[in-house]
This record gives structure tokens, sequence and C-alpha cells, in this order.
């Protein structure tokens, strides 16, 4: 059975005092593995990330990384603990360098810095010529390789990605999902927000689907691809059964 | 016409070192605030202050640099008008700026650095007199440059000049070449990615206030030894200043320094075609230019 890498249970959240956004949402995302949140806008997904990064304030419940209570950690610190956080498209830093993005992400890795950023310009080649462009001038398959690489610069237990395919061609984002797949194979987990969910479901290992701020149905990613019931009400029916 | 073009990057260069912690200020808390223009005042009278204080206490630092009218004392009051300035801007947005922050908008804070600059102003009105003060009573002569055209420097606008440039390349060097400056330009992009990124977001507004404080103070004396000093110096630069940020763009520091240089430049070319009174229209109608022609300034970039 492997280890629970994060754990939120039953969290209440919101931008704003009184007006919960999240009204009881709770995951499990197990190490190495693949993990994909679906659902229709203002479900609350985004909020959902933010609220385990401390970026939104959680008024109950709990965030436990490898079972330790998250709760209260200030965002500057919570990758540090092992959480990274990759926003939805404005995830570098444009005006920056690749390479200043890059050693920004390092900077706490003190004496490492340079054998992680070896080591990360070799896992994403794609990035090694381009080190001296503005990161604003990537392409968008390419800002997101940078953006992974920056969530990968703290060696983290888990990455949480919001819709990184988002804007981007359907092959570039092929390659970005087959990318993090790839990636649970090293360990590290994987908890993505997806809007491309026929694509998504074929690549994760587990798929929790929110609606009003609660958690609706959850289960194996491949079991849900295959049923109509919840293709139908949550997934758009037939157009995922379209594609598939 | 020369004269004016030489005297407009000298005046020019005061404006920027004023225009960087402004943009600055602007871009990371994302606010117009009217009081940076205080901060030049009161770099001016610390000066003032501890510049009488040395030359008391200490004879020989009384002493001029060379050819210049500038002592010693005044070099060592402006590292202490600095700390001094820096501090006051740390404590304005401890007092002031991020209460309104915490639970106004931006259009609050807008107001609150209207009222604080009046307090400023006032202030030192009220404890300096609102007389004129000078750092050096001494009569300073002009180099002539040429004789025609017609072209005088002083010696202490060309050392001014110098410190200024070097400021601005030892600010290019931290943006551009460490992870420090890296973090202050991040937070200016994205706070909230700077933030997951293990950035920590209030301590880098207080470095960006003490950054922009600190150059105040060296603006504000400099502005001083050229000109004079008097506790409207905040009411008279205010808005020169804003026209370098706004031409520059918010946030560039690039284009801060650039675009101090295009204020005084403009505003002492304007005296060769307009009466002087009307020299302090020109940052007005620059700022209405950019605004209509780039509102993003020539460096800035458009954001959400």
């Amino acid at each position: 059975m492997p280890e629970i890498a994060l754990e939120v249970r039953n969290i209440i959240a919101g931008y704003v005092p009184d007006l919960p956004i999240l009204r009881g949402v709770s995951i499990k995302v197990k190490s190495g593995s693949l993990n994909v949140v679906i659902g229709p806008n203002g479900a609350g997904k985004s909020t959902l990330i933010k609220a385990i990064v401390g970026l939104v304030s959680i008024s109950e419940g709990h965030v436990l990384l490898r079972g330790k209570e998250m709760y209260g950690i200030k965002p500057h610190l919570i990758a540090s603990y092992g959480i990274s956080y990759v926003p939805q498209i404005d995830n570098i830093f444009r005006t920056l360098t690749v390479r200043q993005n890059l050693e920004l992400a390092l900077r706490s890795s003190g004496k490492n810095a340079n054998k992680r950023l070896t080591e990360l310009l070799e896992k994403f080649p794609i990035l090694s010529g381009k080190l001296k462009e503005k990161a604003g001038a990537l392409s968008g398959g390419q800002r997101q390789f940078l953006a992974v690489a920056m969530a990968l610069s703290t060696y983290p237990d888990i990455i949480l990605m919001d819709e990184p395919s988002a804007g981007l061609a359907p092959k570039a984002a092929q390659e970005i999902l087959e990318m993090l797949r790839d990636l649970t194979n090293s360990g590290v987990s994987i908890l993505l927000i997806e809007q491309n969910v026929n694509q998504a479901l074929r690549l994760a290992d587990y798929c929790y689907i929110l609606a009003e701020g609660r958690n609706q149905v959850d289960g194996k990613a491949s079991e849900l691809l295959n049923n109509s019931i919840v293709g139908e009400i949550y997934l758009g029916g037939k157009r995922l059964r379209a594609g598939a | 016409m020369i004269q004016h073009l030489l005297d407009g990057i000298l005046v020019g260069s005061i404006l920027s070192l004023g225009a960087i912690g402004l943009t600055m200020v602007m871009h990371i808390l994302r606010f117009a605030n009217f009081s940076h223009a205080e901060l030049l005042s009161i770099g001016a009278y610390v000066a003032l202050v501890f510049d009488k204080m040395f030359k008391v206490t200490m004879p020989l630092m009384a002493n001029e640099i060379g050819p210049l009218s500038m002592t010693w004392a005044l070099i060592l009051s402006i590292i202490v008008s600095m700390v001094f300035t820096a501090a006051s801007a740390v404590l304005f947005d401890r007092l002031v700026f991020r209460r309104v922050r915490e639970k106004g908008e931006e259009l609050s804070m807008v107001f609150a650095s209207f009222g604080l600059s009046l307090i400023v102003r006032n202030l030192i009105g009220l404890i300096f007199g609102l007389s004129t003060k000078l750092y050096s009573k001494d009569i300073v002569f002009a180099t002539v440059l040429s004789r025609d055209p017609l072209l005088v420097v002083k010696l202490d606008q060309l050392a001014t000049f110098t410190i200024t440039l070097v400021l601005m390349l030892v600010i290019h060097i931290v943006l551009s070449r460490t992870t420090f400056g890296y973090s202050l330009r991040a937070v200016g992009e994205n706070p909230e990615l700077a933030q997951v990124n293990g950035i920590n977001l209030q301590r880098t507004l207080i470095v960006v206030w003490i950054i922009g404080g600190g150059l105040a103070a060296v603006a504000g004396v400099f502005y001083g030894l050229n000109n004079q000093i008097n506790p409207m110096i905040g009411r008279d630069l205010v808005l020169p200043v804003f026209a370098a940020t706004i031409v520059g763009g918010i946030g560039s520091v690039y284009g801060a320094l650039l675009g101090g240089i295009i204020v005084g430049l403009a505003s002492n070319l304007a005296l060769s075609i307009l009466p002087s009174g009307y020299s302090p229209s020109v940052p007005f109608i620059i700022i209405l230019a950019v605004l209509l022609i780039r509102p993003n300034g020539l460096f800035g970039e458009a954001r959400a």
C-alpha cells in the first residue's frame, strides 16, 4: 500500500470570511501518483490548490503532508516543506531570462544550486538552448516546461498544477501531460486541475470531481472514464465518448 | 540650447533617483504614492541637520572637497540621511500604508498618501521654518566649458551627476546579476508566484521602502545642493518625479532612469521657448502625452 503524500481533510476555505468557496473538500494523494481534479467552472478547483499552499485562508479542516499539518504555514515557506505550486498561465517571470527564473527558484539550494541546475537542464533539454532568452518570449509549451523545472528545483514531494494545458495546442498539451506522467515514475506526486478531461483521465491514476465547493465523485481515472453516468453529468457525456 | 540640454540632463538625473523608488513602490504595492516626494524633502533636511552637526563637532570635516562646495561633512550626512529617510519610509508603511492596505483599496492608499504628504510637509515647515536654507553659503562659481556658445556648469552639478550614475550602475548590477535583484523584479511582476517560489513578500516590501527611501534622500540632498532647501521641495518635485515614473513605465527601474532625464530635458528645453513661469507645466504635458500615446510608458508592460 503506497504511502499517502498529501491529505486534505474536510477543508472549508474562501477569499472572504463567512463566504466559503470550498465547503468541505477531502482528497488523498498517494506517493508517486498522478491525480486530476475536474469539475465545472466555479467548483472551487483553483481555490483548493491555493488553500493547500496557503494563498487562500482555511477556516476549518486539515492539510497534511506525509502526516504533518501544513495549516498556517506561510506561502513562501510551503515549497521548503515539499509542496510546489504551478499556477495557471502566469507561472514564470516573463521579464527575467530562463536562467534567472531557474536561479531564483534554486536560490535556497545554496551550494547544490549548480548541480541541481545541471540536473534540471538534463531533464528538460529544451530549456538548455534558451537560458539567455526572456522567459516571456518562450512558447506556451516551453513556459510550462520551465514552470515545472522551477517547481522541481526544491525536490518536492508533490506538485500542484493549475491547468497546465490551458491555452496550448493539443500536441503541446499532450506532451506536457505525458511529461507529468513520467515525473511520477521518479516518485513525485502530482495533483492537477484540468479542463482537458479526456486526455487527463487517460494518463491519471485517480480523479476527483468537485462541484459547488464539495466532493461529488471520486475514483480510479480509468473507471471514471468509462462510467457513462459520470461522463454524462460531469464530463460533457457525448464529447467524452466521441473522443474515446 | 546646449546649455539647456546640459542642465536638463543634470536635473533629470536627480529626478531619476527619486523616480526609481517611486516606480518600485507603485509597481509592487500598486498605488500612486503622492508622499514619495516628501521623502526627498526629509532627506534634504536630515542631511542639513547632520551637516551642521558634523561641521561643529568635527571641524576637519568642514573642509571642502577640492573645488566643490560639497564638504566631507555633507557626504557623511548624506549617508546618515539615507538611513533616516529609509527608516521614515518603513515607518510610514507600518503606521499608515500597511493598515490602509489591510482594510481598504488602492484608492484609499492614494488618498492616505496625499494626507501623509501634507502632514510631513507641514511638520517640516513647523520644525525648520518656511525660509529657504542652503548647505553652503559660499558663492559657487560655475566653470566655463565654452565661451561660444556660452556653456557653464557648476562642479557640484557634475559631482552629483557622477554619484547618481554610480548609484544607477549599482542598482543595475544588483537587479541584473544577483538573485536578490531577481527576487525584487519577481515580486514586482507577480507577487503570488514570487511567494510560492520562496520569496518572503513582507520582507521584500520593507527592502523596497528602504531602497526607495535611501535613493530619495540622495535625490533630496542633491536637489538642495543645486537649488535651495525649503519645505516645498516635496510639492515642487512630486509632479516631475511622477512624470519620470510614468514616462519610463511603472515598475521599470531603467524606465525611471530615462524618464527622469527626459522630464529634466523637456523642462529645461521649454525654458528656451516658454516664459520660465510655464516650465512647471511641462511635466503635466508629458504625463498627458505618454498616457495618450503609450499608456504603459517606454519600458512598462500592460498588466492585469
